[in-house]
């Protein structure tokens, strides 16, 4: 297929909005000759993974961008970046790594993108509306806003998001056009009691195997009882984008394009389906656990950054008591929430119990975790997944009680009853 | 055989098959080439230098971050061989030819050339997509090449 380059696109690689804007350009119209799309389209905003400091070569893509003068076209935000900008001292993060880690978050800023630093983007008043075309990098956040808000992205690695950020233009293909919206998986939980289905750990088990067992392709939920949350829902996508590469998830009757069993499909056929077992989830639950013992160094939650909604079902499970000394207790949120947070008064009871709030990053995309963390316990199925292989530590996935009641008793203890057959 | 050139250019190594779909992002350590990914069966292999065979990537958008990386610290796999177009690994690669004119070749193979790859083959990737296989099969490595 040959693709159509309309007149602002031509300026664009042209060099007439700047070196960065072609540059940006360039590299959007490789990857849209390398996808077969037929032309390019607008985007209204941008959401850039890209500031998260991973190393040198990305520092030097960003600097290079910067320095060329780029500026964006579309409202962008910002997600985690590599260090909370004004607490790193508190943790033994490298000195080396906060200079680049914040040469690299300036470097974004001056390119005029909005100092969010969250990637729980759809928590803010920036989220998009329904039919939006958007450019957003994030794994999770591509998901919510694709099956929850209903607006439109294609997943948008790290590095591209900020080209089409600087151009305000993406390839016109997947996700952004309806006809590969449609679900392509029929996921039945009719298996599955209600009693199951009201667990707090159900919606990110079930992301958990659904990343597993649907690889990138479209799963339709039927059967499911429960009125989600935006924070199951939240968790449920970001645990199915870390398993795998859902971008987008329909649930019959509760997310947007999926008003009914047909409107989910557009009319077509399933792929395949699938009947989801409790054993099946029993399996995708233990998979989340790699701790053997009930030996317990930290409890960290906010995976993706937590919700002011998550601080007020946190804060009464806190209140009067506190953790152990040896176990020490993290949220992570953007600080944006933390501020809601504290005016809630939900900071005040967090610190009486002796946890502690990170802000602008989490412990994945920045070494703040001294290495006498062996053990960590987490209801976020998504740190769950990543935090034997990026910090070499072990991991225990349970419910929020869990967590409190382990960081109270200083051993990780799980409640499993409302697991069994 | 040949294959679907994503991004263009040369290579030789030993394949590497991964059975499952990898997220760079947690999943390789660009610092040594080795995969980290625990739940991996690849876990504690090197890639760096290698035609890595990869089915597609996973979850994480950071993946190609973490490849240009990988391009930069010389530990990127030698050329990346793959059933479909992964915008990922593209554009980690055309990032790495804008940035630093060193693309690492990928191909998009059919299934069947796919399947037909073993890890210990030594192949030679061209610009025009050919893959050509260099004497017999190898034998299946434990610790990695070389």
């Amino acid at each position: 297929m040959t693709l159509h380059l309309d007149d602002h696109d031509r300026a664009l690689l042209a060099g007439e909005h700047g070196p960065a804007a072609r540059m940006a350009m360039s590299i959007l119209v490789r990857m849209a000759e390398v996808q077969d799309a037929p032309a390019m389209l607008d985007i209204t905003q941008a959401h850039i993974d890209s500031a998260i400091y991973m190393g040198a070569a990305g520092l030097e893509f960003a600097e290079r961008l910067a320095s060329l003068g780029g500026r964006v076209a579309v409202p962008s935000t910002l997600n985690v970046s590599g260090l909370d900008e004004h607490h790193w001292q508190e943790w033994p993060v490298p000195e080396e790594w906060a200079r680049n880690a914040h040469r690299q978050m300036i470097a974004y800023q001056s390119m005029g993108c909005v100092p969010t630093w969250t990637c729980a983007p759809y928590q803010s008043a920036l989220a998009p509306k329904f039919g939006q075309q958007i450019a957003w990098g994030e794994s999770n956040a591509i998901v919510f806003a694709n099956s929850v808000l209903g607006a439109r992205t294609e997943r948008y690695p790290d590095l591209l998001d900020i080209c089409a950020a600087l151009t305000g233009r993406v390839p016109a293909l997947g996700l952004h056009l309806t006809e590969n919206r449609a679900g392509q998986l029929l996921v039945r939980l009719g298996g599955l009691p209600e009693r199951v289905q009201a667990l707090e750990s159900f919606c990110p088990v079930l992301g958990h195997w659904l990343g597993r067992n649907c690889g990138e392709r479209i799963p339709v939920i039927e059967g499911l009882v429960i009125t989600p949350t935006e924070d199951q829902l939240k968790a449920l996508g970001a645990a199915a984008s870390s398993s795998g590469a859902v971008a987008l998830f329909h649930i019959v009757g509760v997310t947007p394009e999926a008003k009914t069993l047909e409107a989910a499909f557009q009319g077509r056929a399933p792929e395949a389906t699938m009947a989801l077992s409790l054993a099946d989830l029993c399996r995708a639950r233990d998979e989340l656990t790699t701790a053997e013992g009930s030996t317990l160094d930290m409890v960290v939650l906010g995976s993706p950054h937590f919700s002011l909604a998550e601080f007020a079902r946190l804060t009464p499970l806190l209140r009067g008591l506190r953790r152990q000394p040896e176990v020490s207790f993290l949220v992570t949120t953007s600080r944006g929430v933390r501020d809601l947070a504290g005016s809630a008064g939900h900071l005040a009871v967090l610190e009486e119990f002796g946890g502690r709030v990170t802000v602008d990053t989490c412990i994945l995309a920045t070494p703040m975790l001294p290495p006498s963390v062996k053990t960590i316990m987490t209801n976020s199925a998504k740190y769950a997944y990543y935090t034997p292989g990026l910090l070499g530590a072990q991991v225990a996935f349970g419910s929020l009680e869990d967590c409190v009641r382990s960081a109270v008793s200083g051993r990780i203890v799980r409640d499993d009853s409302g697991w069994r057959a | 055989m040949r294959g679907r050139v994503l991004v263009a250019g040369e290579a030789s190594g030993t394949v590497l098959v991964s059975p499952e779909p990898l997220s760079f992002w947690g999943g390789y350590d660009y610092k040594t080439g080795e995969i980290i990914d625990r739940r991996h069966p690849l876990s504690g292999q090197k890639a760096a230098g290698c035609v890595l065979a990869l089915p597609l990537t996973r979850g994480s958008s950071t993946t190609t971050a973490v490849l240009l990386e990988s391009v930069k610290a010389g530990t990127a796999p030698a050329a990346i061989l793959s059933p479909r177009v992964d915008s990922f690994l593209v554009l980690a690669s055309v990032v790495a030819d804008e940035m630093y004119g060193r693309p690492i070749p990928i191909l998009a193979l059919s299934e069947a050339d796919f399947a037909a790859l073993r890890t210990g083959q030594r192949v030679e990737v061209r610009r025009d997509g050919e893959v050509s296989f260099e004497g017999a099969i190898g034998p299946e490595l434990s610790g990695g090449p070389r």
